[in-house]
């Protein structure tokens, strides 16, 4: 039995552009050289990677100096914070907030354990982060402060214009996560007073394992890959021409898309998210409605739990993510639904669908098609579904 | 992530056997909640005399495993008395479905004691109620007993907390209730990893020695494991009797201090190799 898949993930993982592989597809077969080379071989692909730099600044509205490529964004989050801290040894205090991705979150309790002193700041019920509570935060001996432009699990974009302004009248370094946000949402950092901010190739329709970090000029900075004098010193390890390349190739695309793809990604996620609301009942919108990304949904379903949700979703060719205890591999529900005061029981029933460019009126139907049924199912076989839900 | 599960817990929570309630039922067990993440509600039609389970009908709120667990479990007990269901455990459930990843055990060991509870039900009793002096709630967060983590122990032969953890639940948010897992352990288990006490005296430990055996295990053990639940703890004092400490970030707030200071004094003790009191200052 053939049943089309239904992508709806896109804030785990994008597919590849065709234009992407096209672009780095040379790089893959003849073009095998080390930008490091002293020969032409190989040395002229230093030039197409600088041509890549410049079309990834072109997107974000950095110069191409400040573009510094890893192989993710973790590498990216983990290299801005350990730098903050090289740079600054006597201040021993850091700031970010309750709702960050893994990468922030691990890094911050291991630094904890080595003595630090992190201080993870609330979020509003609808996931914004105030810029008034991060400058609360802020203490003499604050080394940076760390919030992301937009959340992962809720698609929530917080105000990161005035957060950063508000740090930096502080004079403290400022980092954001913008992994989910870049390529969806305009960045011009040659306003935004960030100092540094990382994102992923991988959330852009460019290949796992490439990311980078814009570092403002100016900023003080140490390596946290050690090696060689690729990126300026600031990056050891060979040039990853392929990626770099699909990298450029995917913010150019996703710079040349962005107006468009907004217009028509968001009508097809309201009308999604409309379809749910009003085919289902007792289903929660979460997370504030108007300031998030134009491809995220996240919803529960009450009185049944995510993880079975995401199975017979899956079953159904529906590819979508949760924020339940079950499918996290823990036993307690996203810490960032959490932070938000959601009730545990709504915490295990949310589902998240994220849309990209090449989602079409098509995938909405299907899932429309087979949601009410599978929910309804799940709230048959649940003990704590009213009656009157069933009729 | 995407759970390894066997072909049969496929089929059993795509096409669960036995949903609803049995009318008429003359036994329910309940257990679990909706906060815990997983609830199960069995009815039974139990024949009067022979104690044959005529019918089982399940409703459980859950993860797929769950779900599969409930149905796996109807479909055993229906037909047998009720002496012969339970003696049915939660291994039987999980070697039924071909086997469930070790972080899901806890949902057979749920179905276990779901038809414990009816069984209960059935004969009048309060559920566990013959051993009712030893019974208490262990793991707050996912409101697990003794007895539970005790039937968990001997039936799956565990050795580890993390492995209570996978089959229970106990011990995998807040981790206060850890230590007394590893009582519990360490009485059912004697070879277990905690080693039991000596009567002999402990030999003489020089102050030096006996701060540096502290630092390393606050450092290596107790931190870490605060630190998991956003907090800390910091060594202000060492004496020849008494170790001080303030705690910091979320233990230094937490209602559950008082067993958190039991947890940091257990482990300090162990370190040390004699007895020793932690006193806690605000």
């Amino acid at each position: 039995m053939s049943m089309p898949l239904v992508y709806l993930d896109n804030n785990a993982t994008t597919s590849v552009a065709p234009e992407v592989l096209e672009a780095m597809l040379p790089y893959l077969r003849d073009a095998y050289g080390n930008p490091s080379s002293m020969h032409d071989f190989g040395g002229h692909l230093s030039k197409v990677v600088d041509h890549a730099r410049g079309q990834l600044a072109a997107l974000i509205g950095a110069h191409p100096d400040e573009i510094i490529f890893t192989s993710c964004g973790t590498e990216s989050d983990n290299t801005a914070i350990a730098s903050a801290l090289e740079t600054q040894p006597t201040k021993r205090h850091l700031v970010t907030t309750k709702v960050e991705h893994p990468a922030l979150i691990s890094q911050m309790n291991f630094l904890q354990k080595k003595g630090y002193e992190v201080t993870f700041v609330e979020v509003r019920p609808d996931g914004i982060c105030e810029p008034e509570t991060v400058r609360a935060a802020i203490r003499p001996d604050t080394a940076i402060v760390s919030v992301m432009w937009a959340n992962n699990e809720t698609g929530v974009i917080n105000p990161i214009a005035e957060i950063a302004a508000a740090v930096k009248e502080k004079g403290v370094l400022f980092h954001t996560d913008a992994v989910q946000a870049v390529g969806k949402e305009p960045i011009d950092l040659s306003v935004t007073p960030v100092d540094m901010l990382s994102l992923s190739g991988h959330k852009l329709h460019a290949p796992k394992g490439i990311g980078a970090l814009f570092l403002r000029r100016g900023t003080p900075f140490r390596p946290y890959i050690m090696g060689g004098h690729q990126e300026n010193g600031r990056r050891g390890g060979t040039y990853a021409v392929p990626n770099i390349v699909a990298l450029g190739a995917a913010a150019e695309l996703a710079g040349a898309h962005m107006a468009e793809e907004r217009r028509r990604v968001t009508a097809l996620r309201d009308r999604l998210e409309a379809g749910l609301l009003e085919r289902i009942p007792a289903v929660h919108r979460l997370g504030n409605p108007e300031l998030r990304l134009f491809n995220t949904t996240a919803v529960s379903f009450e009185f049944i739990e995510g993880e079975a949700i995401l199975l017979l979703l899956s079953e159904n060719g529906v590819c979508a993510s949760s924020g339940s205890a079950c499918s996290s591999g823990s036993l307690e529900p996203s810490h960032v639904l959490r932070a938000m005061g959601l009730p545990f029981e709504l915490c295990h029933a949310s589902i998240r669908f994220s849309f990209s460019r090449y989602n079409t009126d098509a995938d909405v139907d299907r899932v429309l098609e087979v949601t009410p049924g599978i929910i309804r199912e799940l709230r048959r076989i649940s003990p704590f579904t009213p009656p009157e839900l069933l009729r | 992530m995407a759970w390894d599960y066997s072909e049969k817990v496929k089929q059993h929570y795509l096409h669960p056997q036995n949903v609803g309630v049995v009318d008429n039922a003359n036994a329910v067990g309940e257990i679990g909640s909706m906060v815990c993440g997983d609830a199960l509600k069995l009815t039974l039609k139990i024949q009067e005399g022979t104690d044959v389970i005529e019918d089982a009908k399940f409703q459980t709120y859950g993860c797929g495993s769950a779900i599969a667990s409930s149905s796996a479990l109807t479909e055993l007990i229906k037909g047998r008395t009720l002496d012969e269901a339970l003696k049915i455990t939660n291994q039987d459930l999980a070697v039924y479905l071909d086997g469930l990843p070790e972080e899901k055990m806890h949902c057979s060991v749920m179905g276990r004691e779901a038809l414990q509870a009816a069984a209960a039900n059935y004969r009048g009793e309060a559920f566990v109620h013959e051993e009712e002096s030893e019974y208490h709630t262990v793991c707050q967060c996912f409101s697990v007993n003794n007895l539970t983590i005790e039937h968990a122990i001997r039936e799956n032969n565990l050795t580890s907390v993390e492995q209570v953890t996978h089959y229970t639940k106990a011990g995998g948010a807040c981790r206060n209730c850890v230590p007394e897992i590893e009582a519990i352990l360490q009485r059912l288990v004697p070879a277990a990893a905690v080693p039991s006490a000596t009567d002999e005296a402990p030999p003489p430990m020089s102050m030096f020695r006996r701060i540096k055996i502290i630092e390393e295990t606050l450092e290596t053990d107790i931190r870490p494991a605060l630190h998991t639940d956003s907090g800390g703890l910091e060594l202000l004092d060492v004496s020849e009797t008494e170790i001080t400490v303030r705690f910091l970030g979320r233990c230094g707030s937490c209602a559950q201090s008082g067993s958190t200071l039991d947890f940091v004094q257990a482990r300090l003790e162990k370190a040390l190799g004699r007895p020793t009191i932690v006193r806690e200052v605000k």
